[in-house]
């Protein structure tokens, strides 16, 4: 018997469905594997990684919690993404919206206007959009490589955040301690469940998911990003305006990730920190993939990346697990989804006959 | 011939997929024997010829080499018996040298030095010139197929395989080629001739394996056939003809080029020089020319892919379009099939409903931003049936249909949009008979409906069958037209070596002979 | 600025740009084969951290070396398998490998964080290192600077002056030519991209274990992209990978003169240097088209599908 690889004829749709749930159990496999290589016992490691985070309704508002900035960003990065624009940066565009939604908050410090959290969240969306428009500039005029000004910008960004707190925007009664004043509740958002601290930034975002679902699956500018995708030369053949299209990919990125750095300020934070986010501007390019670049499925590879989060805290609490383990978990998975790919496009066929030298 | 021959095939089968490529083929050839192998487009020539040169691997099969069967591992095992291969799509190196590009292909590893000495010889020689410093990109086609023919040479082939040679080439270089064929044939070498074209076969070859879908259909020797009966044999009915009716219809000028220079914007490119024609309603002009000329350069200004500096250089219906972008021409009328199909015509990855929003969504198919796939739908029905494209659903995805099926598809969907102006490139180029003849007729059907059409080809015979006038294209300049009952592919063959009034090579040209072609 | 300050800076920036150097050169052959591998950092701080575990356990700095080159190999074979066997798309690989590397070099690191190494000794050749200025220039580095000027000197010759350099850049120009002409494209490819992962690795051990040699997680701190973007400032020549490297490590270390300067910047506008730097560069290199594609390799970034030529 051999195994025997050939191309589909035409790639698999239920494949292309398939493949982040088989790179899902993969990586939960090399969980299970990496417990049992730190020597603790593999079933009470998954029990504490992955079913702990999510046992009773606190819980699961805390997941929702961790998922809400993923699913946003994801969303914002997959209308670049599908148009073959890496923006790379949420990082950085997430903490300009924090910065410039926490500059709002400091100086209405002490307002019960019901006017800052809006005015907080536009600025955010703006700061965002403003960090992406670098590249996006850059890309069109100077045609320069945008996966690099992206990434540079994220480690500018965050200095700039740092230097902040440190300096103009840092609590001028705080002992000296880097961070800004706590923001007064008219610039909190409200909690939507009582018992949980789920805040009404993850029902935001989740609108924002089903914004991005209209805009990508069934806009004309939607398509027109999945064209040139797919082939740049069609829609130039097309007629579809491409640095337009760099532009809205690249603010899209922008957008989500600046209202995402608010909601975290404004949400569980409530102040402004040197850092304000674990990396999900990075591990939201990993939510988009896993979710196909399809806004639902982002929703669902959010709440994924966001155990994973969770399961990182707990693990470390309970088994002593180190937290690192959940930067592998989550290069994993992104690998884990890259070669399940390839049965979208690839079949394995189990022959009896050995294939002849011709 | 009572020889050992020097090649012999015996049941050689290759599946893909979704296609038996080759289906128990035998064929023999002898040394010195030029030997034809004769199919259309798709029926597996390309992929017989791969295989013996261990590209492809058979799934079943033998080769027998002077006799005795060998298993050919890879191209340099190949080349190690004596087989030498012209590609079709030439195995270049565009930024590369001549003498790098025919290193590359010895496996002897050879010093540069005395490599681009032997290549000076040897080129000089067989009546072949070629520099061995130049870098491949700065290269017309025609020497690009020299520097292929030359590695090939260097090696002392054989069997030398040439997968459609004449594609690159003047009628007038195509002799000069046969010359050279003959040579190496007299010299012992032994040539498998691959080719559609079926007076080149019967001018040049001694034998011919005739080949459909994969298939043997038949032996010929084609100096004693007609060419009405290798067509049949090679397309299993008579030769389709498209219906000459053609009403004169005199209409207004449609599309105007007037005095068009550019530098292309691809650094190995051709730029464009004082470019001016026109054409009009109810007719069709072709553009002849040998490929890398500026077509692709020239049909981007045309189609709006790329903008050209003053808008008044280009004018639809004397509405200036330099600067518009192709979605604004084609709002003024403009229909464009270009030779690309996959990647540029159409999106891989889309079904054919996703695909004919590409270019149709301004036929009610978006609304408030928003796609009306059921618009969409309808259309691309319209547009299968019309064209008699074969293909499972609409929601297939475009790459399910062939690449006859798939031309037919876009000419559709670029003709049911009742385009004013319907420019085509290469419009049948790896097409089959059949589909190119439902794309042909598409084309003299708009014509006859008052539409203005343009046709850029390589395939001389093409534009004699469907245009009534013929410009030429010829190192980034374009030629006075010719009407075609006026003139005969002699003329525009010498005009596509640049020789016409105007052209690159005017002064070096004999004044064309019969003073009766007329110039427009 | 005196004479004397200006050399130790020059000799400073050398070193500061070795890892570039090391990093730059191996992505260099990768992609001059047409592949392009974006998890340069994560290979880094795989290296990084994997050297520098071996030298804190065996004090070997041949160990040491050893290891970071195979762990960045290895990391680079992930990405291999995945783009040229799976042929995944190279840049969405490339991004999972480094965020692998971030997580993987964290968690490797957890136990080493407190760990400081003795650094490696200054290579003092007789004679030479005492000439006054041309000696300090020249002949005062460790060994591993002079292992990246061997590199360069290699890859510059491999590259042009070889057949299987001429193979290589053929197969990065055409793939499909050079499969017709029966090059085994995957497998060269391959060779390629582990080449560019030790090369990677090495240039984390260099900043592990002799530039600072202390375990800081992320330490790579960047390095990794800035030398992706030195590729491109360099339109693919090894020459001016060379160059650019010592370039970056002068903005490097410059943060730290200015403030020796007495001139008061806050520190994280100093940091933020060499990243604004590369932005600039890259907008400066990429204007011209021309230049681009006259050097980079066509196939760049393109998967390569044997079965469908």
């Amino acid at each position: 018997m051999f195994v025997k690889i050939e191309p589909r004829p035409e790639p698999s749709r239920v494949m292309k469905y398939c493949s982040p749930l088989i790179a899902a159990l993969l990586m939960l496999i090399s969980g299970l594997i990496i417990f049992t290589l730190l020597g603790k016992d593999p079933m009470q490691a998954f029990f504490a990684f992955f079913i702990e985070p999510v046992h009773d309704l606190y819980s699961v508002g805390e997941l929702f919690i961790k998922a809400a900035p993923l699913m946003l960003i994801g969303t914002g990065l997959a209308i670049g993404f599908r148009a073959n624009i890496w923006n790379i940066g949420a990082e950085g565009q997430m903490a300009l919206g924090a910065i410039f939604g926490g500059y709002i908050a400091i100086i209405f410090h002490g307002s019960s206007s019901h006017f800052v959290l809006p005015l907080m969240i536009l600025c955010g969306a703006a700061g965002g959009m403003l960090w992406a428009a670098i590249p996006a500039l850059l890309k069109t005029v100077f045609n320069a490589n945008e996966i690099l000004v992206s990434l540079m910008l994220n480690y500018v960004a965050l200095l700039l955040l740092e230097l902040l707190v440190h300096g103009p925007l840092r609590d001028p009664n705080g002992y000296g301690f880097p961070q800004s004043v706590l923001f007064s509740d008219s610039a909190m958002l409200p909690i939507l469940i009582k018992g949980t601290r789920l805040h009404l930034g993850v029902l935001i975002s989740i609108i924002g998911v089903g914004i991005g679902w209209v805009f990508l699956e069934k806009s004309f500018t939607g398509y027109q990003l999945q064209v040139a995708g797919l082939a740049q030369k069609a829609a130039t053949y097309a007629g579809f305006d491409y640095k337009k299209l760099i532009w809205i990919g690249m603010l899209a990125g922008g957008l989500a990730a600046g209202i995402a750095g608010v909601l975290e300020i404004a949400g569980p934070i409530g102040q402004l920190l040197p850092s304000i986010s674990p990396g999900y501007g990075y591990a939201a390019i990993i939510v988009a993939f896993v979710g196909r670049l399809h806004p639902g499925g982002i929703f669902l590879s959010s709440l994924l990346m966001a155990l994973l989060y969770l399961g990182g805290e707990s693990g470390q609490m309970n088994l002593d697990l180190p937290s690192a383990v959940t930067g592998i978990f989550q290069g994993l998975l992104l690998f884990y989804l890259l070669a399940a790919d390839f049965l979208i496009y690839f079949r394995l066929r189990i022959t009896r006959r050995q294939r002849k030298e011709g | 011939m009572n020889t050992t021959p020097r090649l012999e095939l015996q049941g050689m089968t290759k599946i893909y997929p979704s296609v038996i490529a080759n289906d128990s083929i035998d064929l023999r050839i002898y040394p010195g024997e030029i030997h034809a192998v004769l199919g259309e487009n798709g029926a597996g020539k390309s992929t017989l010829m791969k295989a013996i040169y261990g590209v492809v691997k058979p799934d079943r099969g033998r080769i027998l080499w002077n006799g005795k069967p060998v298993v050919i591992q890879n191209p340099a095992h190949a080349r190690k018996l004596g087989i030498g291969m012209v590609f079709q799509h030439f195995s270049l190196f565009e930024t590369l040298t001549v003498t790098e590009n025919i290193a590359l292909a010895m496996d002897d590893s050879p010093r540069l030095e005395p490599l681009a000495e032997r290549i000076r010889t040897v080129s000089a020689d067989y009546g072949l010139p070629l520099d061995p410093e130049r870098l491949v990109h700065s290269l017309s086609v025609g020497l690009r197929q020299r520097v292929e023919i030359l590695r090939c040479l260097l090696q002392e082939p054989k069997l030398l395989i040439m997968d459609e040679p004449t594609s690159v080439l003047t009628p007038q270089a195509v002799r000069t080629m046969f010359d050279t064929l003959r040579r190496l044939a007299a010299e012992g070498c032994s040539i498998l001739y691959i080719s559609h074209k079926l007076d080149e076969i019967m001018e040049l070859c001694h034998n011919a394996t005739i080949i459909r879908g994969g298939r043997v259909t038949g032996y010929a020797k084609p100096a004693e056939e007609s060419a009405a009966g290798l067509a049949r044999m090679m397309i299993g009915k008579e030769l389709p003809v498209c219906s000459q009716k053609r009403p004169q219809i005199s209409g207004k000028t449609s599309l105007t080029v007037n005095n068009l220079s550019t530098k292309s914007a691809d650094p190995f490119g051709t730029d464009l020089r004082e470019i001016s024609f026109s054409v009009s309603e109810g007719e069709i002009v072709g553009m002849a020319g040998i490929s890398g000329n500026g077509q692709q350069e020239l049909l981007y200004c045309l189609s709006g892919e790329r903008l050209v500096d003053d808008e008044n250089v280009i004018t639809m219906y004397d509405v200036p379009v330099g600067r518009l972008n192709p979605d604004q021409r084609r709002n003024l009328g403009l229909g464009f099939v270009p030779e690309e199909r996959l990647g540029r015509g159409a999106v891989p990855g889309m079904s054919l409903t996703e695909n004919t929003i590409l270019t149709a969504h301004r036929h009610g198919m978006v609304k408030n931003g928003l796609l009306r796939f059921r618009r969409a739908a309808e259309f691309t029905r319209r547009c299968i049936t019309g064209f008699s494209v074969k293909c499972g659903s609409i929601e297939d995805p475009i790459t399910s249909l062939s690449g006859g099926n798939m031309q037919k598809y876009i000419t559709g969907r670029e003709i049911l949009q009742q385009p004013k102006l319907l420019i085509v490139s290469q419009p049948t180029w790896g097409v089959d008979i059949g589909a190119a003849n439902v794309i042909r007729q598409a084309m003299i059907d708009l014509r006859n409906n008052g539409s203005a059409v343009l046709v850029v080809s390589e395939e001389l015979d093409e534009l004699f069958e469907i245009c009534d006038r013929l410009i030429v294209i010829a190192q980034g300049r374009v030629s006075p037209s010719l009407q075609v009952r006026e003139t005969n592919k002699e003329e525009v063959g010498l005009w596509m070596s640049g020789m016409f009034p105007g052209g690159p090579k005017e002064k070096t040209a004999h004044s064309p002979q019969e003073p009766g072609s007329h110039v427009c | 600025m005196d004479f004397a300050i200006f050399l130790k800076i020059l000799v400073a920036a050398v070193a500061a740009g070795t890892p570039f150097v090391y990093a730059a050169l191996g992505e260099l052959v990768t992609e001059k084969s047409g592949v392009l591998n974006l998890g340069v950092e994560g290979m880094m701080l795989v290296g990084a951290i994997t050297g520098f575990i071996a030298m804190a356990k065996t004090g070997s700095l041949l160990l040491a070396v050893a290891c970071g080159m195979a762990a960045g190999a290895l990391m680079a074979a992930i990405f291999g398998v995945l783009t040229l066997t799976l042929m995944a798309n190279q840049v969405a690989s490339g991004l999972a490998l480094t965020i692998f590397g971030v997580g993987l070099s964290a968690f490797l690191g957890l136990n080493y964080t407190s760990i400081a190494l003795p650094g490696i000794a200054k290579l003092h050749i007789p004679l030479l290192s005492d000439i006054p200025v041309l000696g300090k220039l020249l002949f005062s580095y460790d060994i591993l600077v002079y292992g990246s000027l061997a590199l360069f000197f290699l890859v510059s010759w491999f590259l042009y002056k070889t057949r299987a350099g001429l193979i290589l850049r053929g197969i990065g120009e055409a793939p499909k030519s050079a499969h017709a002409l029966g090059y085994n494209v995957i497998g060269i490819r391959y060779l390629a991209v582990l080449f560019g992962g030790a090369m990677a690795g090495l240039g984390g051990v260099y900043l592990s274990v002799a530039y600072t040699p202390v375990w800081v997680q992320g330490m790579v701190a960047g390095r990794g992209w800035v030398s992706l973007a030195l590729v491109v400032f360099a339109t693919w020549r090894p020459l001016r990978v060379l160059f650019g490297a010592y370039l970056f490590g002068a903005i490097t270390i410059a943060q730290f003169h200015i403030q020796g300067l007495g001139i008061d910047i806050p520190s994280q506008l100093l940091s933020m240097l060499p990243y604004l730097a590369t932005i600039i560069v890259l907008v400066i290199i990429s204007r011209d088209l021309t230049a681009i594609r006259l050097n980079s390799p066509a196939s760049l970034g393109i998967t390569y599908h044997p079965e469908n030529q």
